[in-house]
Parts: C-alpha cells; sequence; structure tokens
C-alpha cells in the first residue's frame, strides 16, 4: 500500500476542508472494510485520508417515537443489526443489516460506508481499464455477466452491491448530506444514479460531501416490512438478488406498498408497477402469483443472467407470503 | 508521516511508532512478532488473520493501524495461560477441529469473540459466528462441535 498522510479531523468543517474536489487525491475512510480493499487492488492510491472516526458524534442510533429513526453514519451494521428498536419497528433494515458479508465485516464496517461501497464487478476490482475505470469498453457486455445487472445499465451493467441501501430504500430514508458549510437532506431515491447519468459514480455525492446521519420516517401504524437476500454461498456472499418490502395495511387488504430490488440494477431498483398493484389488493396464494408475474417486465437481461427475473419474482413472492403469514 | 499509537494487545500496553499505511496484521506479525495470527486473502474473505479488538472480532487485514490507537486488541496468543492452553483450544484438539492449522487461530478468535458474549450458543449461533472464517481442511463440523462443547464462562 502507498504511503499517505492520515488527517484527524476534530469536526466535520475540518473535514469538509481536507476533503479536495476530485475523487483521487484525499478520501474518507470510515471501518476502512471496502476502502482498504480498493487501495490493495489500485483502484484508489490516495495521498491523504481523513478518518471520521476522529469526529464525535457519528456513531449514534437515536429513535424518536413517533417521528423518525435517526443513525450516525459511522455506526457498525452489527449495532444496527441487534438494536431493539430495528428490529422490532425497521424490521427490514435489521434484517439486511443482519445479512451484510461477515460478523468481523459487520463489526467494522459502518452504514455511511455500506451505502458508499464501490461496485463489485470483477473486471471493475481486476485488471481492466473499463469504462468506469476512464477506459473506452464495457467488458461485461460480451464477457461473463453472470453477476451484473438485468435493468437500468448501459453504457455500465454493475449492479449496486449495498444490502442496507435496499432496505433503506424500503423504507424511505433520508440522507443527511454535509457540504462545507450546510447539511442539506436528501430521499435515497435522489441519491442513487444510473450509469447513463454518471459513469463513473454510483451516487450524487461530490468529493467534498459527507454522509452524516439516515433519517427513516417512524413507519405509520400496520406498516410492516422484511428483507430477503439470495446468495450464491452458503456463508458470507453479497447478494445475487435481493428484495425489501414495507406494506401497510388495514384488515385484510393493502393500503400501500413499496418494493425494491437488490441484484438487479446499477441501484436499488424500485418496481413503481407492482407498487402501485398491490394498493387495494388482499394478499393470497393466487394473488400473490399474479402480482409478482408484472414485475420486471422491462428487464434486458445480458447473456448470463437471465436467471435473475424468475429468482426475483421468487423471493418477491417468498417475501409477501412471509409478510402475510401464508 | 509517522504516528505514535497508544493500544493494549493481551493485557499488555504497547506504545510504539509506526507510518499509518501499516495494517493491524502488519503490527502483529512484524512489530510485535505475534505470528500466530495468519494472513490468508488480505481482503476480507478468509478470516485467517482475525483477531479481537474491543470485544469484537475483526479482520486485522483490514484494520489501519491509526485505527487501532486505544483499542483493547486480544489475539490468539492471549489466550494461553501460564503456558497452559484455553479450554476452547483443548477442545479443538480434541475434537480433531485443528488439521492443517492455517484457519485455526482466527477460529478461535471468532468463537472467542462468540463465546464471552453468548456462553451458551446454538449450533446455529456458532455457524453465523464462524461464516467469515474459511476452513479448506475439516469441513466445519468438528470445529462446531469443539465450539459447542466450550461453554460457560470462559474467561
Ligand atoms: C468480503 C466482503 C464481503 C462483503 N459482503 C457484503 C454484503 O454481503 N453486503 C453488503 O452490503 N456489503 C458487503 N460488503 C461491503 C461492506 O459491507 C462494506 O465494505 C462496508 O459496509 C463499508 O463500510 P466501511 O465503514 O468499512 O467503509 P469504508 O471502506 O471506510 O468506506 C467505503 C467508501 O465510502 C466512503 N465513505 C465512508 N463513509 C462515508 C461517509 N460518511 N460519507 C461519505 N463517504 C463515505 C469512503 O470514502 C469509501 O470510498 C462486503 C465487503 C467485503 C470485503
Ligand atoms: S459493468 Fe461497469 S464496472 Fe463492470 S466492466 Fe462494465 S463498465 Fe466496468
Ligand atoms: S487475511 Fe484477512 S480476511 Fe483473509
Ligand atoms: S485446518 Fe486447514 S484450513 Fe482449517
Amino acid at each position: 500500500m502507498k504511503n499517505f498522510t492520515y488527517f484527524q479531523p476534530e469536526n466535520l468543517k475540518d473535514a469538509a476542508k481536507q476533503l479536495g474536489n476530485n475523487w483521487k487525491d484525499r478520501l474518507l475512510i470510515a471501518g476502512g472494510t471496502d476502502l482498504l480493499g480498493l487501495m490493495k487492488h489500485n483502484l484508489e492510491r490516495p495521498d491523504v485520508l481523513i478518518n471520521l472516526k476522529s469526529i464525535a458524534g457519528l456513531e449514534k442510533i437515536e429513535y424518536l417515537p413517533g417521528k423518525e429513526l435517526r443513525i450516525g453514519a459511522l455506526t457498525k451494521i452489527t449495532d444496527i443489526a441487534e438494536h431493539p428498536v430495528i428490529r422490532e419497528k425497521f424490521t427490514a433494515l435489521a434484517e439486511a443489516a443482519g445479512q451484510v458479508a461477515s460478523p468481523q465485516l459487520r463489526n467494522m464496517g459502518t452504514i455511511g460506508g455500506n451505502i458508499c461501497q464501490r461496485p463489485r464487478c470483477w473486471y471493475y476490482r481486476g485488471d481492466f481499464n473499463c469504462l468506469r475505470k476512464g477506459g473506452d469498453i464495457c467488458f461485461a457486455v460480451e464477457g461473463r455477466n453472470k453477476f451484473h445487472c438485468i435493468i437500468g445499465g448501459a453504457p455500465c451493467f454493475i449492479v449496486h452491491p449495498s444490502d442496507l441501501a435496499v432496505a433503506l430504500q424500503a423504507l424511505e430514508a433520508k440522507l443527511i448530506i454535509f457540504s462545507g458549510k450546510k447539511s442539506k437532506s436528501v430521499a435515497i431515491k435522489d441519491f442513487f444514479v444510473l450509469p447513463d447519468a454518471d459513469v463513473y459514480r454510483e451516487n450524487i455525492l461530490k468529493p467534498n460531501e459527507i454522509i452524516t446521519e439516515i433519517h427513516i420516517p417512524e413507519p405509520a401504524s400496520g406498516c410492516q416490512s422484511g428483507y430477503l437476500k439470495f446468495q450464491e454461498r452458503e456463508v458470507w456472499d453479497f447478494a445475487t438478488v435481493s428484495v425489501g418490502v414495507s406494506i401497510k395495511k388495514n384488515a385484510n387488504f393493502i393500503e400501500t406498498g413499496l418494493v425494491v430490488f437488490g441484484g438487479v440494477a446499477p441501484r436499488p431498483w424500485i418496481e413503481q408497477k407492482i407498487s402501485q398493484a398491490l394498493t387495494g389488493t388482499i394478499l393470497k396464494e393466487n394473488t400473490i402469483s399474479e402480482l409478482t408475474d408484472i414485475c420486471l417486465q422491462d428487464a434486458e437481461p445480458l447473456e448470463e443472467n437471465k436467471y435473475k427475473v424468475v429468482l426475483a419474482k421468487n423471493l418477491l413472492k417468498n417475501l409477501l407470503m412471509r409478510l402475510n403469514n401464508i | 508521516m509517522t504516528i505514535e499509537l497508544n493500544f493494549t494487545i493481551n493485557e499488555k500496553k504497547i506504545t510504539l511508532k509506526t507510518e499509518p499505511n501499516r495494517r493491524l496484521l502488519d503490527i502483529l506479525r512484524q512489530e510485535l512478532n505475534l505470528t500466530g495470527t495468519k494472513e490468508g486473502c488480505a481482503i476480507g474473505e478468509c478470516g485467517a488473520c482475525t483477531v479481537v479488538m474491543n470485544g469484537k472480532a475483526v479482520n486485522s487485514c483490514l484494520v489501519l493501524a491509526p485505527q487501532i490507537n486505544g483499542a483493547e486488541i486480544l489475539t490468539v496468543e492471549g489466550l494461553e495461560k501460564d503456558q497452559r492452553l484455553h479450554f476452547l483450544q483443548e477442545n479443538f484438539l480434541k475434537h480433531g477441529a485443528v488439521q492443517c492449522g492455517f484457519c485455526t487461530p482466527g477460529m478461535l478468535m471468532s468463537a472467542y469473540a462468540l463465546l464471552s458474549k453468548n456462553p451458551n450458543p446454538t449450533e446455529a449461533e456458532v455457524k453465523e459466528a464462524i461464516a467469515g472464517n474459511l476452513c479448506r481442511c475439516t469441513g466445519y463440523k468438528q470445529i462446531i462441535d469443539a465450539i459447542l462443547e466450550t461453554e460457560g464462562d470462559i474467561k
């Protein structure tokens, strides 16, 4: 690993000042579990690392009943998975957190770092100068693309690797972003971008911006949420496909629902059609099958990943059955 | 740039100066001669480098030196007391959970972190605790049995 200067800012202003206006020389470090891998493979070669841990107050879980849940960006994934209020009321997030990587990585990795982690495309992580790294072509188009996206791709076909992002989208979280002088609040649906808008970055963050908190609104009464993940290896693995759902029930029928897929697109993928179709339905086994049939109709799988369409439908079906005790 | 670090390893206080680009794994193996902790993949995938930091299992290949300032770290060398193996280690031997031994220090530390929080884990909890530790030899069953037998207060 190349040598670098390690900066320990005392507050956000100092940290933002240290960050530059490009993505090359100066980077933030939280738990370091993604960044160290990137540095080992020479994908990042920073001159300065800015340690977020030296700033007080960024590691916390605060529940304001009736209002919202506030999670500091430096909160460890383990602490989210184990938090009783998150498990009870923000279930999709606790379930997603419990399935991230391995215990060791959940103990170091933070929620902010998880949302900002870089793609896992094997050409990107390997020795290929692909589009996302400033080259001219995407090697996944003609190459091995079993784990690439089936929707929202072109010109780059990554999937977003974060489990937490999918659950946070299902729960309609907001990100609090500090940009130099003041903070702004960004709905998570406006945070991630597709490659046709920016082929180099996965989100709207600028090089001098810092995520400080994640806010999740209190679910209305009758709301339930969950997260289901399919992974190839039995122990730790990134999601091949995953799904996060939140539904609000009124007696037997669904008042509103939100369905978000992971592992299918370069960002957490909101399924508009099915979210709308959920409204007013009474969920039984046959209605669930009809519903899940309409999802991902616009998918354009690559050579090796057609299986993801079927897998996504089945995961959604299983999760809806579980949430409705069928 | 050199930085000064103060931390505790296996109950011993340590102060040392180092470059910030070194990993906890390098500090252990190269500076402190604690070579029980192994380097496998170096990217968080195999768990051979697992140590317990502030009570939690972590991959020492993914911890930067400056991140250990003020921390309490336990490595496999800290399990043995007065030249006697810890009973977790004895159970590993008894169950044949050690073959080539490369994964063993990491396995022990993941098991230790689990048992110090949860003295009577279920089999599922044991499996989850060692999900980040790869073993190419044993097929895991012997390891799981050894951990399950080590009940009670492990300190
Ligand atoms: C073997 C392995 C398996 C994994 N499996 C999974 C998995 O199954 N599911 C999953 O979701 N993830 C998985 N991950 C990714 C892992 O969860 C992330 O590496 C971790 O959450 C990142 O958190 P961190 O604090 O270590 O981030 P860091 O490595 O410190 O940072 C990651 C990136 O985010 C930036 N950053 C960090 N914090 C902020 C902030 N507050 N504001 C702005 N930018 C910031 C950093 O500059 C850096 O570019 C895996 C990783 C490994 C190595
Ligand atoms: S999918 Fe994206 S990251 Fe992967 S090779 Fe293509 S351009 Fe590069
Ligand atoms: S060497 Fe650290 S996880 Fe493999
Ligand atoms: S005993 Fe050989 S890798 Fe586990």
